[in-house]
């Protein structure tokens, strides 16, 4: 059989992209180092053969999994031969081995893409940011080879077959959620590596930032993507309707999100108006430090959650070693290279400048006091100070004020200029947001609901004040003599993005309003012929029935549902499923979605008496919540494709660009 | 100087973090002291697995260091501890078990089958007396003292070098 | 090799039955109780799931505790005394709010902290900044501004 020789070959490719990777970080980082152009070509193809390699590592295990391949360990603990093909395929990275693969795979094609869309970089420059991110693969591969090879093998008793994939995870989600999350967290190893680079090279100009920048917002859309659609996932999956646990798990990914959201505004700020140098180069390392941290978090089962699914204390020490050594190191050449004195560029209280400082400290403070909430149980008990535990309710009471006081300046961002804007022009550009989006606000839940509640007030407030003044500037600047049209036309995309984020938070932050506050829950006991009518929704069961599915056994309710007196009625059916190869009962969920609002249907236990517990929710603006992620990283993406982005940094300004350190002399 | 020193602050924050993930990777999550550790064994009152119509209360641990066991014949990892508890009885220690969430018929099945080291056992069918204990799954094992005071606890189960290197010796401290 | 398999087998039965949704009929004589037995329940944490408030959690003992909650209240105990019961009996590891003491000290002060401190960060940093820009330009100063700007213009 050619096919047993697979994993061998996948383990070799393996170990050949690890020494590449070893070469991508020393030679061209020696070679910037004492200026050898010869060692600093090195970077460009063994970045590409990194990546091939490790797409051939990674082409191999998958492979296995399609092929059943139960000899090799990784795929008879994940997999099982009754799985259909594409939960197989993303069975690879269901698990701690090949996650980690995956997570090494999307690193090397992070870099390889550096190395080809940075060809007008100054050579050095390019050298010590391929050199750092071969570092950081170096670090990752010898962790997959060393503790988590995937590649192991049970050789002679080879299992009949699997033991499966956790139902939880067979599902949509896992062959979406992990990849993009994955492109976010390691996406964020480009701006760690370039600001690396910049202490490296001395050259803590603005330059760095202009070249950064693109790589980071498109880092950051990523991890927008991947977070919301965690959050999507367990909404449906986990049958409790939830879509934010402040769980540990959730907490790492939201991190780097906050960390890198303040950073994509400080590289605004350092590109536009070189001030902020050293805060953005600490804020580019917290960011990557945080995506590592979370991969740490995740991966040691330090804090045990509902996804920690590859808890193992000594893969905990070697990733712990590996993040100490990235992290205290880069921290250590910042403390050791930022610069001595800060260039002073001036701006007043009203300037788009004062605002951006304001959001970068909350952000930071909001991201201290995640993490903070998120390991004080493991502080304590590290201390012997007992086992507590830090749940939503702290993290909301912390959370949402700090959300608000952000908004709050963020609405008035988009409409002060840099250095200073005359206060007069700032009031007469947002008096009347503020008043419409504060009465607005105040009329909102009566009209909706008939009833008063300060939360919602609020939300709805807050989120106008961030729309309705950027609405009117938008309205002023597309003013143009061939019209209107042609007037938005001519804004840049820049603008666009920079609208259309905003435009994200204020969206996710109605549907978390709205959800917060008018969800309706109703548990009740069900049987054929039961109604029920909830928020205006009358729901039958007309059938209960047994079904197969391919790899399980389920028990399904048929219920008809029909709005108020309407003639027309839709089905949903929500399923009890047992799995077979593991045993394991799961309950899927009856979900139908709509903008405003989505019905939600789980079964509960049968009551033995042919009637079921249901559980109904009514779930108003839930989608919002996901749709406004998906705004906020359009909004990303679309900053990129500006045209100044375009143009080659060098040929246009090349003194600028080659400017030499002007921090570093003084 | 003042800022080098300001700029040095963020390796100082991460070092000291750091530190802290390290102690908790050796740090096992399950493992947690009973909230009623140095109290008073809650009251209650129930019926023996063994007679229905004899009615037990706290009483009965009071005079001798006991060792409570919550089992279950439900629950596969207490038939695994049954042989370190029969070690721990044929070694002089009072036993008294307490049949958590079962049947008296399937209790009485489980000792026929796996042996009885127990002096009595407290029948808790609803798990009043579990809850009372805190018990969150079977098996837990608590020491109450000659006063009826809680005086160590230990959640799941009982390995024989348990039983020789922490057991033992916390009843010999407590006699 | 037989030990580890034995722990492997005492840590599988310690993991939650997760994707199970607990559902339970329950009635109440008023909606202001229906809501306090939803916040308790979303407030306790599940002493043996991983990481589940005992709303959310399948596992039997979440249920015994769903099910003194809601005597409780049907007794008419606040939710004070309610939490004080369970944290009686399975310690503060159940609340997800942790009560504000000693050793949590940090956690609720630290944030608060970080604010003040924040905000004399930025009060300190635009009135240095503001000194900076607000220094009047030399007539030298100002026509190489006016050049360097006539210049950027026609470029």
């Amino acid at each position: 059989m050619q096919t047993l020789m697979i994993p061998e070959i996948g383990h070799y490719a393996l170990i050949i992209a690890l020494l590449m990777a070893l070469v991508q970080g020393v030679m061209p980082l020696a070679g910037a180092a004492t200026r050898r152009p010869l060692w600093m070509a090195y970077a460009r193809p063994m970045a590409t053969g990194q990546f091939l390699f490790l797409a051939i590592a990674y082409a191999c295990l998958t492979a296995s999994y399609l092929l059943d391949d139960f000899s090799v360990a990784n795929v008879a603990n994940n997999s099982n031969s009754m799985l259909p093909w594409y939960y197989k395929a993303s069975a690879v990275w269901g698990n701690h081995e090949g996650s980690v693969l995956l997570w090494s795979l999307i690193l090397a094609a992070w870099s390889f893409a550096v190395s080809r869309f940075s060809r007008e970089l100054p050579r050095d420059m390019l050298a010590r940011v391929m050199g750092v991110m071969g570092l950081v693969s170096v670090g990752f591969l010898a962790f997959v080879l060393i503790t988590s090879n995937p590649f192991e093998r049970l050789l002679p008793n080879v299992p009949q077959d699997g033991a499966d994939l956790n139902p939880l995870l067979q599902d949509f989600g896992l062959i979406v959620h992990p990849p993009m999350l994955y492109m976010g967290y390691v996406g964020f190893s480009v701006v760690f590596a370039f600001a690396i680079a910049a202490l490296l090279g001395g050259r803590l100009d603005a330059a760095w930032t202009r070249w950064a920048r693109p790589w980071t917002n498109i880092a950051w859309a990523f991890l927008t993507v991947g977070i919301a659609l965690g959050s999507w996932w367990a909404y449906y999956e986990l049958g409790w309707g939830g879509w934010w646990f402040w769980d540990p798990v959730e907490n790492a990914s939201l991190l780097p999100w906050l960390a890198g959201t303040a950073l994509i505004h400080s590289l605004a700020v350092t590109e536009k108006r070189g001030s902020f140098k050293s805060w953005t180069v600490l804020l580019a390392i917290m960011t990557f430090s945080l995506s590592l941290m979370g991969t740490f978090l995740v991966r040691s089962g330090v804090l045990t959650s509902v996804h920690a699914f590859a808890n193992d204390p000594s893969r905990g020490l070697f990733i712990l070693v590996l993040l100490g050594i990235t992290v205290g190191l880069s921290l250590l050449l910042f403390a050791l290279r930022a610069p001595r004195v800060s260039h002073q560029v001036g701006f007043s209280w009203l300037s788009r400048d004062a605002l951006l400082l304001i959001n970068n400290i909350l952000l930071v403070i909001m991201t201290v006091t995640v993490l903070l909430g998120t390991v004080y149980p493991l502080l304590l008990d590290a201390l012997n100070l007992g086992k507590i535990s830090v749940g939503p309710p702290y993290f909301n009471a912390l959370f949402v004020p700090l959300t608000v006081v952000l908004c709050l300046f963020m609405g008035l961002g988009p409409l002060a200029r840099w250095k200073h804007t005359p206060a007069r022009d700032l009031f007469r550009r947002s008096w009347l947001a503020g008043l419409a989006a504060l009465v607005i606000g105040a009329v909102a839940p009566l009209l909706y609901r008939g009833e008063w509640n300060l939360k919602v007030s609020l939300g709805v407030a807050v989120a106008l004040w961030i729309v309705l003044p950027m609405a009117r500037d938008l309205w002023a600047k597309s003013r143009h003599s061939a019209g209107r049209l042609a007037g938005l036309r001519r804004l840049s995309l820049a603008y666009w993005g920079m609208i259309l984020g905003h435009l994200g938070i204020a969206v996710t932050i109605i549907g978390v309003t709205v959800v917060s506050n008018y969800a309706i829950e109703r548990n009740v006991r069900m049987g054929v012929g039961d109604s029920v009518a909830v928020a205006g929704y009358t729901f039958t069961m007309t059938e209960l029935a047994n079904r197969r599915g391919p790899n399980y056994l389920a028990d399904a309710a048929e219920i008809e549902v029909r709005r108020g007196d309407s003639r027309r009625s839709f089905t949903m059916t929500p399923e009890k499923r047992l799995y077979i190869a593991r045993g394991m009962p799961m309950t899927q969920v009856a979900l139908r979605p709509g903008l405003f609002r989505d019905l939600y249907v789980a079964m509960g236990e049968d009551l033995e008496d042919g009637s079921w517990a249901m559980r109904i929710q009514y779930k108003p603006f839930v989608r919002w919540l996901w749709l406004g992620a998906l705004l906020m990283a359009a909004g990303g993406v679309l900053a990129v494709a500006d045209r100044r982005y375009r143009r080659t940094v060098t040929a246009r300004d090349p003194e600028r660009a080659m400017a030499p350190p002007r921090e570093a002399t003084t | 100087m003042k800022r080098r020193l300001l700029l040095l602050l963020p390796l100082v924050g991460f070092l000291v973090l750091g530190a802290f993930l390290y102690m908790g990777l050796s740090i096992n999550p399950f493992d947690r002291d009973s909230a009623l550790m140095a109290r008073e064994f809650p009251a209650f009152e129930l019926t023996t697995l063994e007679d229905p119509e004899r009615v037990v209360d706290a009483s009965l641990l009071e005079g001798e260091v006991t060792l409570v066991n919550v089992w279950g014949e439900w629950c596969p990892t207490c038939k695994q501890e049954m042989p370190q508890l029969l070690d721990l009885a044929e070694r002089g220690v009072r036993l008294v078990g307490v049949d958590y969430k079962d049947t008296r018929e399937k209790g009485r099945e489980f000792l026929a089958e796996f042996g009885n080291p127990f002096e009595v056992n407290i029948f808790d069918p609803e798990g009043s007396l579990g809850f009372d204990l805190g018990v969150y799954g079977a098996p837990e094992t608590f020491l109450v003292d000659r006063e009826g005071i809680i005086r160590y606890h230990h959640t799941g189960y009982i390995r024989p070098e348990d039983v020789r290197e922490t057991i033992l010796p916390e009843v010999e401290r407590w006699r | 090799m037989a030990l580890i398999t034995r722990l492997l087998l005492c840590l599988l039965l310690w993991l939650p039955a997760l994707g199970q949704a607990a559902v339970e009929v329950r009635e109440f004589d008023d909606p202001v109780t229906e809501q306090r037995y939803r916040d308790l329940t979303a407030t306790l944490r599940c002493p043996k799931c991983e990481n589940q408030a005992i709303g959310d959690s399948d596992s039997p003992i979440a249920g015994d505790m769903r099910e003194r909650v809601y005597l409780q209240l049907q007794d008419g105990r606040s939710d004070k005394e309610i939490l004080d019961f369970m944290v009686n009996r399975f310690g503060d590891y159940v609340l997800y709010n942790p009560r504000l003491e000693g050793r949590t000290l940090l956690l609720w002060g630290l944030p608060a902290g970080l604010v003040l401190l924040g905000a004399v960060v930025v009060v300190f940093m635009v009135r240095v900044r503001r000194r900076t820009s607000a220094r009047d330009l030399s007539a030298e100063e100002r026509a190489r501004l006016d050049a360097l700007i006539k210049r950027e213009r026609t470029e």
